[in-house]
């Protein structure tokens, strides 16, 4: 009686963990389906190719805010992982108050509204240079990156064996050359995927490039002058009165997800390949 | 003592306001195997990590006293520069995950940045492999990764990447404690063979081991040198009460 009562117990939890399980996925896989057949329609070779048109005109595409996001992404990029490396290093072989503030600050920084960041971008970069940027659209998006290389880097780093670094002490390596030539190469598996993750975080953001980055209905690689993007070009179309705007942003966002998702395979990629056995 | 190459005079280290070490004097000959025998907990790793000057980089590390390398202070020289003359194999075998074979074997030129021509690299690679009768194993894997090895070929690994930067001494921290009694029984015999060209300090809590391998037995307990004397000596007739307690398998 007992045991019957327990075996009941067993599959309804098995039911319930299933059920749940997969209501999870369902708005995951509505927002696919959503943007994948919304956008696909959207999509043909000039759309990649072509800049906007004015409003009332048929036609039009995204080039623009492709090469935009690419140039922002690369500016966040050049900024965010020098700084997060370092920091990471640091804060995995340093350990005293100051780290620990250090740790808490990064937190911080994580926790800080995107708009902020915008904001902070906005007084560093764009008021002293006197005009919006694809730079100050970049520095604001490496400030949202930052802590995401420096928590992923202390982390796989801090999981380096510190016999490997003793071995290279006891070769008569000096410190500096062990750290990069020891302890950086075995985490750089985990030190590159945390690079990627921060771009993904980074790809979809639209606030901090509203007042940075402004948008640019132009095609510029300059940046030094304001630049569209991805998710800027799809906030000013999806406000828009124009019904085939619309279609351009349903497009760009189904460009957007497809950047994200072969960002997200490919760091899966480098995670399992690149893992250092010790 | 003659043929001296290492003297540690008045050392003392230990950790925080933890003395583990209380003044340990020792002469070590050259070319010969000296083992460092006793319980766990006495002190004999943190004793020859004194020797390479390891010991200073755990926080809290605390020494007095003077090691003497070829009648140089060692204290007075670069650790680097020491680290260089005293090669250092573990208890467990680490060699780089990220190299193969072949780099494994000149990682102290490689992390180092002295730079070699082709030809030298592969005689050193060559030429230390088998030294450490690990050449006929890996001569065709030479790149592969080195932690694909076993463990007694990775611990060979290991003595080959010291002794291919021609150390004077060579610390071995018991090599053997993490690997089966095969791959220890060669190890042992290469320990041995290895005194022709290099000066081997052996730490060992395997009392067997000690009387196998070495010319030379410091008996530590409790921080304490109770004895050092000719291995032979020691293991037929040891002086002190406690060294005989130990031999005969009393404690430790």
């Amino acid at each position: 009686m007992n045991l019957k009562r327990r075996i009941l117990k067993d599959k309804l939890l098995k039911i319930l963990v299933i059920f749940f399980s997969l209501s999870t996925l369902l708005p995951l896989f509505f927002v696919l389906f959503t943007v994948v057949k919304n956008g696909i329609a959207a999509i043909d070779l000039k759309f990649f190719t072509s800049l906007p048109v004015p409003a009332g005109e048929q036609g039009g595409g995204i080039l623009n805010s492709i090469v935009g996001t690419f140039l922002l992404l690369i500016i966040a990029f050049l900024i965010a992982s020098p700084f997060g490396i370092l920091v990471g290093i640091f804060l995995t072989e340093v350990q005293n108050k100051f780290t620990d503030l250090l740790k808490i600050l990064v937190n911080v920084l994580q926790g800080v509204p995107s708009i902020v960041m915008g904001i902070i971008g906005y007084l560093l970069v764009v008021k002293p240079m006197g005009g919006f940027s694809a730079l100050s659209g970049g520095v604001a998006l490496a400030f949202m990156m930052l802590p995401v290389v420096i928590k992923n880097t202390e982390e796989t780093l801090r999981l380096v064996p510190s016999y490997l670094k003793e071995a290279s002490f006891s070769l008569g390596t000096n410190y500096t050359r062990t750290i990069l030539r020891v302890v950086l190469p075995a985490g750089m598996g985990g030190v590159f995927s945390g690079i990627l993750i921060g771009i993904l975080r980074i790809a979809g953001e639209t606030a901090p490039l509203l007042f940075t980055a402004f948008g640019n209905p132009f095609l510029n690689i300059n940046p030094l002058k304001p630049v569209d993007a991805l998710p800027l070009l799809i906030f000013n179309y999806a406000m828009s009165p124009y019904e085939d705007w619309y279609k351009i942003a349903w497009g760009a966002s189904f460009v957007l997800i497809m950047i994200v998702l072969i960002l997200t395979i490919i760091t899966k990629f480098i995670v399992r390949r690149w893992k250092t056995q010790f | 003592m003659e043929n001296t190459i290492l003297k540690i005079v008045n050392l003392s280290a230990g950790f925080g306001k933890n003395w583990v070490l209380k003044n340990i004097n020792l002469e070590i000959e050259k070319n010969k195997v000296i083992a460092i025998m006793g319980p766990s907990g006495c002190g004999k790793s943190t004793l020859i990590r004194c020797i390479n000057r390891m010991h200073e980089i755990t926080s809290g590390a605390i020494l007095e006293g003077r090691i003497y390398l070829d009648g140089k202070d060692i204290f007075l020289m670069p650790p680097v520069a020491v680290r260089r003359k005293i090669g250092m194999v573990f208890q467990r075998p680490n060699p780089f995950p990220t190299m193969s074979i072949y780099d494994n074997v000149i990682a102290g030129y490689i992390l180092n940045g002295i730079k070699l021509k082709r030809e030298e690299r592969d005689r050193i690679v060559e030429e230390t492999l088998k030294k450490a009768y690990l050449w006929e194993e890996v001569k065709d894997v030479l790149y592969k990764r080195g932690v694909f090895l076993s463990g007694g070929q990775q611990q060979r690994l290991c003595i080959a990447r010291a002794l291919a930067m021609d150390p004077e001494i060579l610390l071995l921290d018991e090599p053997t404690s993490s690997l089966d009694p095969k791959a220890t029984s060669m190890i042992e015999e290469l320990i041995i063979k290895l005194k022709k060209t290099v000066t081997v300090v052996l730490v060992t809590h395997n009392r067997a081991q000690a009387a196998r391998v070495s010319d030379y037995t410091a008996f530590l307990y409790l921080g304490e040198i109770i004895e050092f004397d000719k291995t032979s000596r020691m293991f037929t007739a040891p002086k002190d009460k406690r060294t005989e307690e130990y031999l005969t398998g009393k404690f430790g």
